[in-house]
């Protein structure tokens, strides 16, 4: 793709973003006993907080409740979805992103977060947007965008339930060697990792989770990172962890041009990171061009999908407002 | 001949782990555990401890046994190959350490999970996941893998502290090509090299461009060492280890020593440089000139602090002064060092100092050369060594 192309695709996709896929719309149906118990028998799930009434009555929410996993469901259009929908901000911007020859479409991820309960006889409004769409990035599946909406969900009295992002990769769909499929599964490289053993194991697996940990001596309370089985300072074997707000800033960063390494994506900038807490961390600064990267720079970091394997902590200039 | 080692070394503390099958623990944590239970029972603390000892096949760097320990500097760390016949070739080690001063209380250690973890009984295959690989990783997912990004991560915040600029790089990369080129060995023989041509050169890691990097290179390197009397026997001329010293200072990691207070420096070679110093009796005026351990340009500059041929940050103006070259202060690299002649990991540096001291370098000053300074790689443990005339 040359630059002009890419600025053309640009110019069109970017004006999407804060455009409404659908205004806030009430579900037609109330939350209801019958459409829950259709829901937690297909999921199995038991809880008798939302199907067992005199339970629930004896229960300190004195009714049943719907499973917040459920929020998304109230507002589905139904059968008439088949007769085909009307145009909105996402079909256009999908219809966009075909034309330019990115017909390829992956779901990546789904979050929800849940700020209220609801139970039989609320009514959900919903509200979508699309909230963001990132830049140009060299995918395993090939080159594309990842966009995101956001959908808002409040009850009848206005206050808000939870949202829901889902994220979606639009790609130039790349034809895959034969033998990199085998029994159907694509071979794309990803980041290196990490060996996992006793010392370290427990720190990628909250990263895995979306935290970034930094143990601390049971004994002395010293703060340090890498892990390391002793405390350097008492001797102590025993340790907790706290997580980081990872607020940082920057002590040192390169960018990385050469060699450029499969399953990376470049421009690549890599920083020493003293976070808030008073340890060290090395980590990807992203979020700007590398070249506004700056010694003493305040960033903020997020624990992010990097690749199908690979959750990493990324930071972005702190108050850039393009932070997650 | 016999070694003068009688009565020099003794043991004063013994520790054991709990054995089993499956210890549920990393092999880091059976070491530090059977290293703490044998400085409990000396009746000592970490920080006593300058010296290691263990096998090659141990999978528990010193360096990550002294960090999990709090021990500190380390003065001598010493291996010993080929399975369990290392077993007295460690405490072999520890008292030539102890013997000639080069450590004063040394550990010997070996740790392993031999039965839930490798078992030799399975041969030489599977995984082994090791301290060193576990810390890599702490670096790979990011991207930041490779010798010029982690010396460039330094180099950023050395210039930023400092001030110095890349004129200096320049100067290092420039100074030691003119020497490379008039060097029939070496790579960069016959070549010009000017600002223009280093300043269009590609970007590898910001800031380090692709003529601030060294050679990779195919060669060996050897010098043969052996005793002041049989060296007059010989037919050139000797050239005398006057110094020499190694050191993992407070918090090392290999090439990645950003954990410090301030990790824009090279402490361990400041402490090998004051006790090479220490052992000649020679002091930073003696020095005539040198071979500076060059796979970036920047590191040359640290290390012309560390043994205090000027202070933190004034190695820009050192070097543009013209120190480097073949009539100032310090003729350094004289051979092109590893960015031009090749690069055989700092055992060419050792031959052209050498050289150097017997007055036959292909860049060979107009000065005397009585003593000359040869140096190891930094940002890992280090050491350095100054070599004289014969007596």
């Amino acid at each position: 793709m040359t630059t002009d192309e890419q600025k053309a695709i640009e110019s069109e996709i970017y004006a999407f973003v804060g455009q409404q896929v659908y205004p806030p719309t009430p579900a037609a149906d109330d939350v209801n006993d019958a459409m829950i118990r259709q829901w937690a028998e297909i999921m199995g799930d038991t809880n008798p907080a939302y199907l067992d009434k005199d339970w629930a009555a004896s229960s300190s929410r004195e009714g049943t409740i719907a499973p917040p996993a459920m929020m998304y469901v109230w507002g589905q259009e139904g059968f008439q979805v088949t007769k085909g929908r009307a145009p909105n901000a996402m079909s256009n911007l999908v219809s966009t992103f075909d034309s330019y020859g990115y017909t390829g479409v992956l779901g990546t991820n789904v979050k929800q977060e849940y700020f209220k309960e609801v139970s039989p006889g609320d009514n959900i409004t919903i509200e979508m947007i699309i909230d963001n769409i990132s830049e140009r990035k060299a995918t395993g599946r090939g080159t594309g965008y990842f966009f995101e909406t956001l959908s808002t969900f409040t009850d009848q009295h206005g206050e808000k339930i939870g949202t829901q992002r889902f994220k979606v990769l639009k790609f130039i769909p790349q034809e895959q060697p034969a033998t990199a499929a085998p029994e159907g599964k694509l071979d794309v490289p990803s980041r290196i990792a990490s060996p996992r053993g006793h010392d370290n194991k427990w720190w990628w697996e909250a990263c895995d989770n979306g935290k970034v940990l930094i143990q601390r001596c049971d004994n002395c309370g010293a703060l340090r990172h890498p892990p390391r089985p002793m405390c350097g300072e008492c001797n102590s074997m025993e340790w907790d962890s706290i997580e980081s707000t990872l607020d940082g800033e920057v002590l040192s960063h390169t960018e990385i041009h050469h060699p450029k390494i499969p399953g990376y994506q470049y421009p690549l900038v890599c920083a020493v990171i003293k976070l808030a807490e008073g340890t060290n961390l090395v980590a990807n600064i992203v979020g700007c061009s590398p070249s506004e990267v700056q010694i003493g720079m305040k960033v903020k970091g997020v624990v992010e999908q990097i690749d199908e394997k690979t959750m990493l902590p990324q930071f972005y200039p702190a108050q850039s407002g393009r932070n997650p | 001949m016999i070694a003068n080692v009688k009565n020099k070394a003794v043991i004063v503390g013994i520790g054991n782990t709990t054995f089993s099958k499956d210890s549920g623990v990393s092999e880091l944590s059976l070491a530090v555990q059977a290293v703490k239970a044998a400085i409990d029972d000396a009746g000592l603390k970490p920080s006593d401890i300058d010296g290691m000892a263990t096998f090659t096949m141990d999978t528990n760097d010193e360096i990550e046994v002294a960090r999990a320990l709090g021990v500190g500097e380390l003065t001598f760390y010493g291996r010993s190959h080929y399975g369990g016949g290392a077993a007295t070739s460690c405490l072999h080690q520890a008292t030539m350490a102890i013997s000639t001063g080069m450590a004063e209380t040394v550990v010997v250690y070996r740790a392993l999970n031999g039965r839930s973890g490798h078992r030799f009984s399975g041969g030489v295959a599977g995984d082994i996941t090791t301290a060193d690989a576990i810390h890599w990783g702490w670096y790979m997912p990011y991207g930041l893998l490779t010798p010029a990004s982690w010396v460039a991560m330094f180099t950023q915040r050395w210039m930023h502290n400092t001030g110095v600029t890349k004129d200096a790089l320049f100067e290092v990369a420039h100074s030691t090509r003119v020497y490379g080129a008039n060097n029939p060995a070496a790579f960069f023989h016959g070549r010009n090299f000017d600002r223009a041509e280093y300043d269009a050169a590609r970007m590898i890691a910001d800031p380090l461009q692709l003529f601030d990097c060294c050679q990779e290179s195919d060669g060996g390197s050897a010098v043969i060492v052996t005793t002041p009397e049989r060296a007059r026997d010989l037919k050139q001329p000797g050239v005398s280890v006057l110094g020499v010293a190694q050191c993992a200072a407070d918090n090392q990691e290999q090439m990645t020593s950003f954990y410090r207070e301030e990790f824009a420096g090279i402490p361990e070679m400041e402490t090998a440089a004051k006790n090479v110093y220490a052992m000649s009796g020679l002091c930073v005026d003696d020095i005539d000139a040198a071979v500076i351990y060059d796979a970036f340009s920047p590191i040359v500059l640290w290390q012309l602090e560390a043994w205090g041929f000027c202070g933190y940050g004034e190695s820009g103006d050192f070097v543009k002064d013209g120190a480097l070259r073949t009539n100032g202060r310090l003729p350094t690299n004289t051979h092109g060092g590893q960015l031009s002649e090749a690069y055989i990991h700092g055992v060419n540096g050792i031959v052209e100092a050498t050289r150097l001291v017997r007055g036959t370098s292909a860049n060979q000053p107009k000065k005397a050369v009585n003593h000359a300074l040869v140096t190891s790689g930094v940002g890992i443990p280090t050491g350095g060594a100054i070599l004289g005339k014969m007596n």
